[in-house]
């Protein structure tokens, strides 16, 4: 048999039927997440059509995106402040109640961002098909399952079909030889790898992230990877599953237990990629190479060393993204005054990332005129971060420690960036006006964003932690 | 869906680069539970000032640019978000083709399920399209051609699939439904 890659594992064996010239392939899906946004008129199909939700076993819905991060409105009684984000909550619940959906609500010591609970649950598994209303589900990736993003529309087929329509995308390695180095993290090694293919290089394409460095790397680091696949255009981004993968996944609620287990694990052994499989292309990196990055622009594209310099000169839409920023051409990066920080997201919002945080903001204070927000990304890294006392060290820093959520990643649920202010934000897009009108976002690692807060300027962790 | 085979429009250029799906219709617009009406907040952030009156610099606030149903983007348009709101706002504003060098996966998709349709074209014609701002094009899904006012016809990329489905108003998920003893078989040959 010809070595396969692991995408055309996972790929054939959930085709329905195979795609021909005319048609696109009937794809299987395991697991479909759905939240609040993207979800309301996908029911509403539904509903017209008189039609069921196919398989209640394989689909979950938690809410997010627009939910307050603020106590009080999710726990102290009184209803969720901002009209538009109420409505559409109790939507989803009444969605969810009326369809028999599974739904991790509002209240629930199980919710958070629904890319960092699938894996927290143990719902996000090798070798699985998974999808969600949200271009980040990339990052179930990391476990060697084929996960990506579709929109409303889809949803609908998938909550009535359980499969979607769907033309084989192309494949892409992406090797990433070499160790980072102490002081640079899984999210500057992806900053640098959508710097080198650019925001459209992995258009059409699913991503296998793979190489010493790769292999190196802590399960949240890898989910970290290949939540920013998409910001490199991709449809997906993968890493095969090792050791590494099965010791995080073991015990995990929806995991199988016993035997189940044992059978899964001898499957998932099968999954990564045949020595000689072939890729439609690949980017090759040294990670032993890399620095601490930041972003400039106003896309994750835009980005550079922290210790480098905007570039010099560019075209039309370079000078209109620095005009947006209100930086100068060849400026240099470190330096620069910050106003906000936040930390959190699906890309950044897990307790190792809390850990980074806490260990250059411990003993220190957030600098005078910053404000930073620290957003767990689920109500059980909350926990997990208040067990070892870190929201201490956040409060007594300074920093705001809030309920999980996507927060000022996307400034829907009024936590958001006023215009002109310039913030340090460990989540994964620096569109114009992403965490508010007008703000000004930065894209860095966690240990960046602790170290701005503290001094005030964009600063290079390294020199905080020596 | 009403069957699309042929659309006539001058076209409203807007040369960015990279135009991503949280300038189509920033997050803000997203907590509505239905499809319609987003039109009015279509590039809200480019369109209106602090006080929400339309900038007059704005393209889309141009006399030149009323009436014009296709949108040729500057490369790549549609990446980020996988809202589908944003289609849902071009449509609803009247646009019914986007034109760009490169169009992101999700954002394509999504429109071809709305009957926008995502026309890719080479650098040339790209460039002569940037040139030419108001330029009378048809796109025919017929001959899988963008036709050009100086005669010529380009052609683009078109999943047969999804060709067929605009060209005859069918609607996919009815497709699939159609499938379901397929499913079923999988199911069963996969059940565990
Ligand atoms: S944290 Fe940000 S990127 Fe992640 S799902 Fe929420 S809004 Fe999307």
């Amino acid at each position: 048999m010809t070595a396969r890659t692991m995408f055309e594992k996972v790929w054939s064996a959930h085709e329905v039927v195979q795609e021909t010239a005319d048609t696109p392939a009937v794809l299987y899906i395991d697991l479909h997440l759905t939240h609040e946004v993207t979800s309301p008129q996908a029911f509403s199909v539904l509903r017209a059509g008189g039609l069921p939700v196919r398989r209640l076993d394989r689909t979950v819905a938690t809410l997010d995106h627009s939910t307050p991060t603020d106590r009080e409105q999710i726990f102290g009684g009184v209803p969720i402040k901002l009209e538009s984000a109420r409505k559409q909550v109790e939507q989803l619940e009444r969605n969810a109640a009326e369809f028999g959906v599974e739904l991790i609500g509002l209240r629930s010591d199980k919710r958070g961002i629904v890319h960092i609970i699938g894996p927290e649950l143990g719902l996000t598994q090798p070798g699985k098909t998974i999808v969600c209303g949200d271009s980040h589900t990339s990052t179930h990736g990391a476990f060697g399952a084929l996960a990506f993003g579709i929109g409303t529309t889809e949803v609908g087929h998938v909550l009535a079909t359980q499969c979607l329509l769907q033309r084989k995308p192309r494949t892409c390695a992406v090797t990433v030889n070499g160790r980072l180095p102490a002081g640079v993290t899984a999210k500057d090694l992806v900053l640098a790898i959508i710097g080198r293919m650019g925001v459209s290089g992995g258009t059409g394409h699913v991503l296998e992230y793979r190489g010493e460095a790769i292999r190196a790397l802590s399960m949240e680091e890898r989910m970290t990877v290949c939540n920013m696949s998409i910001e490199a255009g991709a449809r997906a981004g993968m890493v095969a599953p090792d050791e590494t993968t099965y010791a995080y996944l073991k015990g995990r609620p929806r995991v199988p237990q016993g035997e189940a287990w044992d059978r899964a694990l001898a499957e998932w052994r099968q999954l990564p990629s045949d020595p000689g499989a072939a890729f439609d292309r690949e980017v090759v990196l040294d990670a032993s190479t890399l620095e601490p990055m930041i972003t400039w622009g106003t896309n994750p594209g835009m980005v550079a060393p922290l210790s480098g310099h905007i570039p010099s000169s560019g075209d039309d839409v370079f000078r209109k993204a620095l005009d947006y920023m209100g930086f100068e051409p060849g400026e240099p990066l470190a330096g620069k005054k910050v106003d906000v920080v936040f930390v959190g997201s699906c890309t950044n919002g897990r307790l190792n990332d809390l850990r980074e945080v806490a260990r250059i903001l411990r003993g220190r204070r957030v600098a005078r005129g910053v404000t930073m927000l620290i957003v767990p990304g689920s109500q059980q890294v909350k926990r997990e971060a208040e067990a070892e006392g870190l929201d201490q060290v956040f409060k007594s820093a300074g920093a705001d420690w809030r309920e999980s959520g996507c927060s000022m990643c996307l400034g829907m649920n009024g936590d958001t960036v006023q215009a002109g202010k310039y913030s340090v934000s460990t989540s994964n897009r620096n569109f114009e006006g992403r965490q508010g009108k007008g703000a000004r976002t930065l894209l860095a690692s966690p240990a960046t964003a602790a170290a701005a807060a503290v001094t005030g300027f964009i600063t290079d962790p390294r020199e905080l932690l020596s | 869906m009403e069957p699309i085979t042929r659309i006539t429009s001058r076209t409203v250029v807007m040369a960015s680069s990279n135009i991503d799906t949280d300038q189509i219709i920033p997050a803000r617009f997203l907590t509505t539970t239905t499809r319609e009406g987003l039109g009015a907040a279509l590039f809200a952030d480019w369109r209106y000032d602090a006080s929400g009156h339309p900038k007059p610099d704005f393209i889309l606030n141009t006399p030149e640019a009323q009436g014009c149903r296709v949108l040729v983007a500057g490369p790549n348009i549609g990446c980020g978000s996988s809202r589908e709101h944003a289609p849902w706002s071009l449509l609803d504003y009247g646009f019914q083709a986007v034109i760009s060098t490169e169009i992101a996966d999700i954002f394509r998709n999504n429109s071809l399920k709305n009957g926008l349709l995502p026309v890719i074209v080479d650098e040339a014609t790209h460039a002569w399209l940037l040139a030419h701002p108001g330029a009378e094009v048809a796109v025919d899904l017929e001959r899988r051609v963008l036709d050009l006012p100086d005669g010529r016809s380009v052609s683009f990329p078109l999943e047969p699939f999804a060709r067929y489905c605009l060209m005859n108003g069918v609607d996919e998920l009815g497709f699939l439904l159609s499938k379901l003893p397929d499913i079923e078989r999988y199911e069963r040959s996969h059940a565990k």
